[in-house]
C-alpha cells in the first residue's frame, strides 16, 4: 500500500537570522518507516516539531491524512493520528506508569464535562491503556512510579504513551537515545512490529540502527536535505559521504 | 473514597456539628469565618495545588462575590437568596473567565503577576469610584430570603448554611479531582508540554479550572458577605490573596484536606499569636509571631502538615535502618 499519511511540504522554519529548516520535503508513507538522519543542529528535532505541530511553521505545508493541518494546533493533530515521543524523557514522573498510558489514552476520550464520573469508570482509557503496557511489555511495571523506571524503561514508556493516542503516523524523535545494545535491541524488533499498522518518522544518530529498519533515509545539513533515498542509496551518495562522514572517496 | 478521606470527613463533620452545642458566640463566629476561608482555600488548591496554576489574584474573585450580594439586595426589601447566591458566583466567574482567557497566555512568574495585576485592578475600582462605597464599604442591610419567611441569618443559622457549602464545595471537587477533567489537570500540572503532545488543548482546560476556581472563590465571598453584613474594599486586597496562599501551603499542596487544615490551622494561629492572655503585650505583634511560624513550618515541613505524616514515617524508617545496620568491627 502507498498511502502517504504525513507530508511536509517545503517546510521552514527561521529563528531570527537563522534558517532552522529550509524548504523540506518529506513524505512518510503507511506501513513504512521513513528516518532522518543528520549531524547535531541540522534541523531534526525542529522538523519533529514543525510536523507536530509544537513550533508554527514559517513557510510551507503539513498535510495529514489528506488534510491541510498547517494552521492546526498541537493537540489538534494529535487527537487526528499524530503521536510524537519526545528526544528527552517526557513523561508524569509523579504517575504510575500505567496512569501515565490512561492519560495518554483519555486524550482521545476526553469527555471533561462528565465530572461525576470518576477516571476508573472510563472502560476506553483503561483497557486501552492495558493493551499498550502488554504490547510493550511494561505491563509487569504497571503500577511502579514512573519516575522510578531506569533509563531504558522510561524510552520504553515514552513510546507506549504515544501509542496509547491510538496514532496513525508516529514521529519518534531519538528513542534509541541512551539505550544499551539490548535495548536497542528490542526496541528496532518493537518498530518492526508497529511498521505494518503505522508511518513512522524515526530521527535518530545510531547510524546501525537506522540502516537496519529504516525503508527510506532523509539527510540533513544546516537545516536542507541534500539527500533522500533507500539505505544503499544513501550509502554510496557522495554528497552524504563528504557532508556526514567526513570523506572524499 | 479512600478510608482516611471518609474518616478526615467524619471527624470534621462531627467536630463542626457538636462544637456549637458547647461554644460561645465568639467561637460559633470563628469557626463559620474560618470555614469561609477553607472554602476560599480550597478554591485557591484547585489551582495551585491540582493544576499548578500558582494565582495571586484570588482575592478578586472572593470580593466580587461579596461585592455583587451586597449591591444587588434590595435596600428596602429581602432578596431571595435563589437569586443572590447565583447571581455572586457568575460575577465571580465571569471576571475569572476575563482574567484567566488573559493571563493564561502567560506562564510562571509572569502568571502570578498577571493575576496579581488583576486583582490591584478589580481593587481599585472598587476603592476609588462610586461604585463600591470607596474605602467605607457597604453595609447589607436586608439578608436573602431563602424563602417564605426563612431568612438567611442569625448566627447559629449562618454558621450551619457555611457548614453545608463546605461540605457540598468539598464533595464537587472531590468528585471532580478523580474525574477524567481531574486526572488531566494533574497532567497539566505535571508536564503541559506532553498533554499537549498527546492531544489535549490544556488552554481550555486550565480556563475552565479557574472559572471552576473563581466561582468558587465567590461562594466563599457571599458567604462572608452574609456572615458580617458588611464588605469593605480590603476583602479585594493583595493581602488576602496572600494569606489563602499560605493557608493551602501550610496545609499542604496537591490535596483538599491540606486546604481545609491549613483554613483552620492558619486561623488558630492567628488567634494563638493574637491572645494578650498567652503573649501578654507581644500581641500587639503577632504578625511577627505568626511569620515567624510560618517560616518554620516551611522550612521543617516542605509538604505542608498533611504530608507531615509520610514526612515523619519517611525518617522514622530512615533512622531505624541506620539503628539496625552492624556496629563497624575493627580489623
Amino acid at each position: 500500500m502507498n498511502q502517504v499519511l504525513l507530508r511536509g511540504k517545503n517546510l521552514s522554519r527561521q529563528w531570527g537570522g537563522l534558517l532552522a529548516v529550509n524548504q523540506v520535503n518529506v513524505e512518510i508513507f503507511f506501513g513504512k518507516i521513513h528516518a532522518v538522519i543528520g549531524t547535531n543542529g541540522a534541523g531534526k528535532s525542529t522538523l519533529i516539531n514543525l510536523l507536530a505541530g509544537e513550533v508554527p511553521l514559517s513557510g510551507g505545508s503539513v498535510e495529514l491524512l489528506e488534510q491541510d493541518v498547517s494552521l492546526w494546533s498541537e493537540p489538534r493533530r494529535a487527537r487526528l493520528g499524530l503521536g510524537k515521543s519526545f528526544q528527552k524523557n517526557t513523561i508524569f514522573p509523579d504517575l504510575s506508569v500505567f496512569e501515565n498510558c490512561r492519560l495518554a489514552a483519555q486524550a482521545r476520550h476526553q469527555r471533561p464535562w462528565k465530572f461525576w464520573e470518576t477516571i476508573n469508570s472510563c472502560t476506553y482509557s483503561r483497557t486501552q491503556a492495558q493493551k499498550v503496557l502488554l504490547k510493550t511489555g511494561l505491563h509487569v511495571l504497571s503500577e511502579k512510579k514512573a519516575g522510578l523506571l531506569s533509563h531504558g524503561q522510561k524510552r520504553q514508556l515514552e513510546v507506549a504513551m504515544c501509542l496509547a493516542t491510538n496514532p496513525k503516523v508516529l514521529l519518534l524523535d531519538e528513542p534509541l537515545a541512551g539505550m544499551g545494545a539490548e535495548e536497542t535491541n528490542r526496541m528496532l524488533n518493537f518498530l518492526n512490529e508497529l511498521r505494518p499498522e503505522h508511518g513512522i518518522l524515526l530521527v535518530e544518530h545510531d547510524m546501525d540502527a537506522v540502516f537496519q529498519v529504516a525503508d527510506m533515509i532523509t539527510v540533513m545539513v544546516n537545516g536542507a536535505v541534500i539527500a533522500c533515498g533507500t539505505p544503499p542509496e544513501i550509502k554510496n551518495n557522495k554528497d552524504v559521504q563528504i557532508a556526514y562522514l567526513g570523506v572524499a572517496s | 473514597m479512600k478510608k482516611s478521606q471518609l474518616f478526615f470527613l467524619l471527624i470534621l463533620a462531627s467536630v463542626l456539628v457538636f462544637l456549637p452545642q458547647i461554644s460561645s458566640e465568639y467561637v460559633l463566629d470563628w469557626l463559620t469565618k474560618t470555614m469561609i476561608f477553607a472554602i476560599f482555600a480550597l478554591s485557591l488548591e484547585l489551582l495551585v495545588g491540582q493544576t499548578g496554576l500558582i494565582c495571586f489574584g484570588q482575592s478578586a474573585f472572593f470580593g466580587i462575590g461579596a461585592y455583587t450580594a451586597v449591591l444587588f439586595s434590595a435596600k428596602v426589601d429581602h432578596t431571595y437568596l435563589g437569586y443572590l447566591l447565583p447571581l455572586a458566583i457568575f460575577a465571580a466567574a465571569l471576571y475569572a473567565l476575563i482574567v484567566g482567557a488573559l493571563s493564561l497566555r502567560t506562564k510562571g512568574v509572569y502568571f502570578i503577576m498577571v493575576t496579581l495585576a488583576f486583582a490591584q485592578m478589580a481593587y481599585y475600582v472598587i476603592h476609588d469610584t462610586p461604585l463600591g462605597g470607596g474605602t467605607d464599604g457597604i453595609y447589607l442591610y436586608h439578608k436573602p430570603i431563602i424563602f417564605r419567611d426563612l431568612v438567611l441569618e442569625g448566627s447559629t443559622f449562618i454558621y450551619f448554611f457555611t457548614t453545608i457549602s463546605l461540605f457540598l464545595v468539598l464533595g464537587f471537587l472531590g468528585l471532580l479531582s478523580s474525574s477524567r477533567f481531574g486526572r488531566a489537570l494533574v497532567g497539566i500540572k505535571i508536564n503541559e508540554l506532553r498533554m499537549r503532545a498527546i492531544g489535549f488543548e490544556t488552554y481550555w482546560y486550565k480556563l475552565v479550572a479557574f472559572v471552576i476556581s473563581g466561582a468558587i472563590a465567590g461562594i466563599a465571598g457571599f458567604l462572608f458577605a452574609m456572615k458580617d453584613g458588611f464588605v469593605n474594599p480590603e476583602i479585594l486586597s493583595w493581602h488576602l490573596s496572600g494569606t489563602v496562599l499560605m493557608m493551602i501551603i501550610l496545609g499542604g499542596l496537591g490535596h483538599l484536606r491540606g486546604a481545609v487544615i491549613g483554613a483552620f490551622t492558619y486561623a488558630l494561629l492567628e488567634e494563638i499569636f493574637r491572645s494578650e492572655t498567652i503573649f501578654g503585650s507581644f500581641s500587639k505583634n503577632w504578625h511577627l509571631g505568626l511569620g515567624l511560624t510560618l517560616i518554620l513550618s516551611v522550612a521543617l515541613l516542605p509538604k505542608g502538615l498533611f504530608g507531615m505524616r509520610d514526612q515523619l514515617q519517611k525518617s522514622l524508617s530512615l533512622y531505624l535502618a541506620n539503628f539496625k545496620k552492624p556496629p563497624k568491627t575493627k580489623l
